[in-house]
């Protein structure tokens, strides 16, 4: 487990995957066709998307029709947009992934980023025990947790409610860690100075730390929403209410509804992907280098 | 008098004593107040239900509430006598092999392609990545829309140049293999950000050597690049590893576990056990029993990166 660790470390020191690198050399064969090799495998991975789009626009009797046409014979048509957004509960769940993912991110960051701080700086009893609790808690596989933290929620009433679905998703132990690297290479320094000027530790870390951490919260905070945006067990099992469902979960239902519904169900799953395409189109750079630095000490 | 003697006397020590307890009565209180929220949900919701799910397992809790009564080790004796739950860790076993191998390749391969300094940077990380934003939810749907028999787009590929249909989700031999189709498209583009951030982190000058001496692409690929990534290829192993063996999402969406618990994986049976079968207890017990084997692959990997790094 140790070696997992020490990865985070040496990928966040480093420049991660920079987008705006580029190395223009000729243009040799060999470049050429690794550039056909690719440009087949990225089309290749852009045919689940094309073909749902296409058969989300397509009238459900069309959509069911063989043989298949690549092109809407009769034409664009946004019904099976228009049925699912009457009918189902996707604003609903839409709303409630948001506000989940968001709780999730906010709390967190702000636990994670205090015991962080405490690990890496504070000199106090308890604190290797603590780091080694922690670090044994990471092989801790969440799936085995379901049934217990189902009959707690239970008896906490927490069932069907926002809170059953954010607060066992707060725990992450490797972004701790992620976190304590970070402040490490954190000149002390800079607090010391702080120190002498008679400042505490909460404005220390408030008005010293965090404003230098900027970079790695952000990534932090997008591996942590991605994760809890995309999460199907934990609420798939603490959540029956249609109105309580997060996206995800609430697709699934959708599923077993309208099972041969072919547009409906392409129309849903494009809903239900669009707001996390976009926001990957508009904080590309942010996101690639959140994952490449947090990546390889998350899940 | 006597005071001002005493007060004279200890005053070049005491302080100074005073002052170093004192910081560290003032560390001890930061740190665990610092740590204290942190270890408030620690406790609550990874440890307790940790500690509560060994109880449960030794109990014959149902969800319905009836007969709590203690078992002792009967639940895991039964589970280990119970040839479904051996067939699910078979499968997820299976799964994870025929998974990690891909998964590991394939982004090596992106990577290492992507990485020659091609044009248009962006729109390789785009394809390969964007479906690793998606809920598993919408990649099922997605995949079962395309491994559909008659309307399914595969099967319309395959039938255009001339190969038979395959019942993708339905035939016991493949739907395994189209589970792992399907995940590897959901999940490649991690592994392969990875990968990519990891090269290029090689310094440039390890290559312009190597052109001196005259190595083409292919030799500088096997001969510094691959040993580059050393590290790198434990770690995405590892992680692959422990990540597949947790399967449960896209089987139970795209397969239900089906056909005839084909597909069936551990996770599954733990789920199907406590809130089908209403035997929390039993379905404790299993979970125990997944999570041994998560310990014993992961000191397994933890041996061998030890015996590689050392």
């Amino acid at each position: 487990m140790a070696t997992t660790l020490t990865a985070p470390a040496r990928t966040s020191r480093r420049t991660a995957v920079e987008p705006s690198r580029k190395r223009r050399k000729p243009l040799s064969p060999a470049r050429i066709i690794a550039t056909v090799i690719v440009a087949v495998l990225a089309v290749t991975w852009l045919v689940p998307f094309a073909w749902a789009t296409v058969t989300a626009f397509k009238s459900e009797t069309e959509a069911a029709a063989a043989p298949i046409t690549l092109v809407p014979k009769s034409g664009f048509t946004f019904d099976a947009f228009a049925k699912v957004l009457q009918q189902g509960n996707i604003p609903q769940w839409t709303w409630n992934s948001l506000f989940t993912s968001a709780a999730v991110t906010a709390v967190t960051l702000v636990i994670s980023a205090l015991a962080a701080y405490a690990l890496s700086r504070i000199d106090f009893k308890g604190r290797k025990v603590l780091m080694t609790v922690i670090v044994a808690s990471l092989i801790v596989p969440p799936p085995v947790l379901i049934i217990p933290l189902f009959y707690q929620m239970v008896s906490f009433h927490m069932i069907d409610t926002y809170w059953g679905i954010i607060l066992p998703q707060v725990i992450a132990p490797a972004m701790v860690f992620v976190l304590k690297k970070f402040f490490d290479q954190i000149p002390r320094e800079l607090e010391d100075a702080a120190l002498v000027d008679g400042a505490g530790r909460i404005r220390i870390f408030l008005q010293v730390v965090l404003p230098l951490s900027r970079p790695i919260l952000a990534a932090v905070a997008i591996f942590v929403f991605i994760g809890a945006w995309n999460n199907f067990l934990w609420p798939f099992i603490v959540t029956n209410d249609s109105a309580m469902l997060t996206l995800p979960v609430g697709l699934q239902t959708i599923k077993s509804a309208y099972g041969i519904q072919y547009a409906q169900n392409m129309a849903s799953a494009l809903l239900a992907a669009l707001p996390l395409i976009l926001v990957f189109l508009f904080f590309q750079r942010q996101i690639i280098k959140g994952i490449s630095t947090t990546g390889l000490a998350g899940t | 008098m006597s005071t001002t003697i005493d007060k004279r006397q200890a005053a070049p020590a005491a302080p100074a004593e005073n002052r170093h307890e004192a910081r560290k009565r003032r560390d001890r209180i930061h740190g665990w107040s610092f740590m204290a929220p942190f270890l408030a949900f620690f406790g609550l919701f990874l440890i307790w239900p940790l500690i509560y799910g060994v109880v449960m397992s030794f109990t014959g809790k149902s969800l319905t509430g009836a007969n709590s009564s203690f078992l002792g080790l009967a639940n895991y004796a039964e589970a280990l006598g119970d040839a479904d739950m051996w067939h699910s860790l078979g499968n997820t076993l299976y799964f994870t092999v025929i998974s990690t191998v891909p998964l590991v390749l394939v982004a090596l391969l992106m990577a290492a392609l992507v990485n020659m300094g091609l044009p248009a940077q962006w729109l390789w990380r785009l394809s390969f990545f964007a479906p690793f934003l998606l809920a598993s939810t919408v990649v099922s749907l997605f995949f079962v829309w395309m491994f559909n028999p008659q309307l399914g787009l595969i099967n319309d590929v395959l039938g255009k140049v001339g190969l038979a249909p395959v019942d993708w989700l339905n035939n016991p031999d493949v739907a395994m293999w189209s589970i792992v189709i399907a995940s590897l498209w959901w999940t490649v583009g991690f592994n392969f950000l990875l990968y990519l951030a990891a090269m290029q982190n090689i310094p440039t000058a390890h290559y312009e050597a190597a052109q001196l001496d005259g190595a083409g692409g292919w030799r500088q690929f096997f001969s510094i690049t691959l040993p580059q990534l050393n590290q790198t290829t434990i770690m995405i192993v590892i992680l692959q590893v422990l990540a597949s063996l947790k399967i449960f999402d896209q089987v139970y969406q795209m397969t239900g576990g089906g056909p005839g618990g084909a597909t069936r994986t551990i996770v599954q049976y733990i789920f199907e056990a406590g809130f089908t079968g209403y035997r929390l207890g039993y379905s404790a017990a299993i979970s125990y029993i997944f999570f041994g084997l998560i310990v014993v692959v992961s000191i397994a990997q933890f041996a061998v990166t030890r015996k590689r790094s050392a």
